[in-house]
């Protein structure tokens, strides 16, 4: 089943992703072709089939806490489109 | 004529540089000449970093001059440009990171570093490694060195073409659906990916943190172990990476194989699989049997046809959340005029990615979202139980299992840009290998259309050795790995 318009722009909202027009449409028509050929797994019976997520036999992997030097401000703030002292700048989140 | 250094694999080199009858500044003139003379015509590079590397091979012949060497001392290598590199802009082929200076190395580098490397540049790919063509690359193409009208295989576009045209001597990749292996292939070199855990993924900006893997593209199958060799192990700063032991790849080089049970999976040799390059694997398969190896054609993994669907809901889902990361707060590129924090964000991402990012942005949304995650996502989990489980008994009784890299040579430039579905197939024969995190390898096995065709090995977990020295095998005894691109 072809996904509608407002299906697509509720997904781009749910990325924070803007898209224009033209966007819109594509991603409309190559989604519904994409989900389309996914329909091929309901042919498997995965009836008690555990999920895999990840394929290493590994858990909650601890390892002591040793203190070490982090990285240093300056570097790491070097990338930042906007800065005030230490902190990244953002526009108010919060508004009237 | 002699042959000029820049066409040397690392084991020639480092044979000469201990020698001391090169030194590391002369092969890395030679390399970055040799970038200059070709890379206009083959786009393999995003940032070439000759200063850094003169400097690096001035080092690297001092150590050498010590006798302190390893055999990677003073070689000259590419990197993707998805792993970090301390100082060196790291785009990932992408808008969003035009600008990114790491404030760190990614392990594999700092291990690199460790034995001496030189570094040319970082190498052109699909953005963020979603792609199969390296068409994807916000910066424009890389043109396979074979036929230059033709795609160089993806994600790791730039890294594959780059070791075909010699314009490195080995290089670094990474691999979540194939973008070590089919690159490779298609540009007639050798690429490794390791098992899911083998080396360490810290540094390596995340695409699917269930899949993605670094790996080695090299000339041949020597290089491939020396270079694993050194980006293998386990890493603190991944807990996903594995506590298990490396042993001495090259010591794994032996050019026969007694004893060796290969399984070849009918259905990687069906429907799909283009007759020139069908042609070239039964011949390959042909060779290793001659070479001593038990060959059964029997061998069947029913779950294949799935492993596509699988894949592109696993995928795109861990990259949708991955990939929340690019705000435009911390670092990247940020839209600021907007009249609000939402607008800003949502413009930030709107122009810093590109559309196949974008697409995949969505479909893993899609699948992760209420009402549809049990149809699509945890489905996609369950049938990932179901084809690790199918590899797991076709292990039972095979060694390696042995398929192609690729259903077709490369193809042309532009030709799948406009249908994603058709671009998505061109990884069926290697996604099934990620899902289950098996390691694989793919070898140089023949031409079709005068393109090159890649075999892939395929082992059980953490056991690359196995695999290497089926392609060394192979490789002693067939005559593609000594063919050059006509660049």
């Amino acid at each position: 089943m072809p996904l509608s318009r407002e299906e697509v722009q509720h997904l781009a909202l749910l990325v924070r992703l803007g898209l224009n027009e033209e966007e819109l449409e594509t991603f409309r028509n190559q989604l519904s072709q994409v989900l389309d050929h996914f329909r091929i797994l309901q042919e498997l019976d995965t009836t008690d089939m555990p999920p895999t997520a990840h394929v290493l036999p590994l858990t909650n992997v601890m390892r002591d806490d040793v203190p070490a030097p982090s990285l240093p401000v300056e570097e790491v703030m070097a990338n930042a489109p906007q800065r005030e002292g230490n902190y990244f700048r953002v526009r108010a989140v919060l508004e009237e | 004529m002699k042959d000029p250094l820049y066409a040397l694999t690392i084991h020639e080199a480092a044979e000469l540089l201990r020698r001391r009858e090169i030194t590391s500044l002369e092969l890395t003139e030679s390399v970055l000449h040799r970038i200059q003379e070709t890379e206009p015509r083959l786009h393999a590079f995003i940032t070439i970093t000759a200063d850094l590397a003169l400097a690096q091979a001035r080092q690297a012949d001092e150590r050498l001059d010590r006798g302190e060497a390893h055999p990677l001392t003073g070689v000259p290598a590419a990197i993707k440009d998805i792993i970090c590199t301390k100082g060196v802009r790291t785009t990932c082929g992408s808008r969003m990171l035009e600008n990114y200076i790491p404030p760190y190395d990614a392990t594999v580098i700092e291990r690199l570093r460790r034995v001496g490397m030189v570094m040319v540049g970082k190498t052109n790919m699909d953005e963020f490694a979603m792609g199969s063509s390296g068409e994807n690359s916000a910066f424009g193409p890389t043109h396979n060195p074979w036929d230059l009208e033709r795609v160089p295989g993806g994600s790791s576009s730039g890294s594959a073409a780059a070791v075909a045209a010699h314009q490195c001597i080995y290089s670094l990749g990474s691999d979540t659906g194939g973008s070590i292996r089919q690159p490779a292939a298609l540009c007639g070199v050798v690429g490794l990916k390791p098992t899911y855990g083998r080396v360490s993924r810290y540094g390596l900006v995340a695409f699917a943190s269930s899949l993605d893997q670094i790996g080695p593209i090299t000339k041949d199958v020597r290089d491939a172990a020396l270079v694993l060799g050194v980006i293998a192990g386990h890493d603190p700063l991944d807990s996903t990476s594995a506590p298990v032991e490396v042993p001495d790849y090259t010591a794994a080089l032996v050019p026969d194989l007694k004893g060796i049970r290969v399984g070849v999976p009918k259905e990687y040799l069906g429907a799909g699989l283009e007759g020139g390059s069908r042609e070239a694997i039964m011949t390959a398969v042909g060779v290793l049997q001659e070479l001593g190896a038990e060959v059964d054609w029997e061998v069947s993994l029913p779950t294949t046809p799935y492993a596509l669907a699988c894949y592109y809901i696993i995928a795109p889902s861990e990259a949708s959340a991955n990939l929340a990361r690019y705000d435009g707060v911390k670092y990247g590129f940020s839209y600021m005029s907007g009249a609000s924090m939402w607008e800003n964000m949502e413009k930030t991402r709107q122009y810093g990615f590109g559309m196949e990012v974008k697409r995949r942005i969505m479909l893993g949304t899609y699948a992760l979202s209420a009402g549809y995650y049990d149809a699509y996502y945890l489905k996609a989990l369950k049938v990932r139980t179901l084809i690790c489980r199918e590899f797991e008994a076709a292990f039972q009784s095979h060694d390696v299992l042995v398929t192609p890299v690729s259903p077709t040579p490369a193809f042309r430039l532009g030709e799948k840009v406009h249908d994603p579905l058709q671009m998505y197939l061109s990884d069926i024969f290697t996604i099934p290998i990620n899902i289950a995190g098996l390691p694989a390898i793919s070898v140089p096995c023949g031409f079709s259309q005068g393109l090159p065709v890649g075999l892939q090995i395929i082992g059980r977990p953490f056991d690359e050795a196995t695999i290497l020295r089926v392609a060394y095998a192979y490789e002693q005894a067939t005559p593609w790995h000594t063919r050059r691109s006509p660049l």
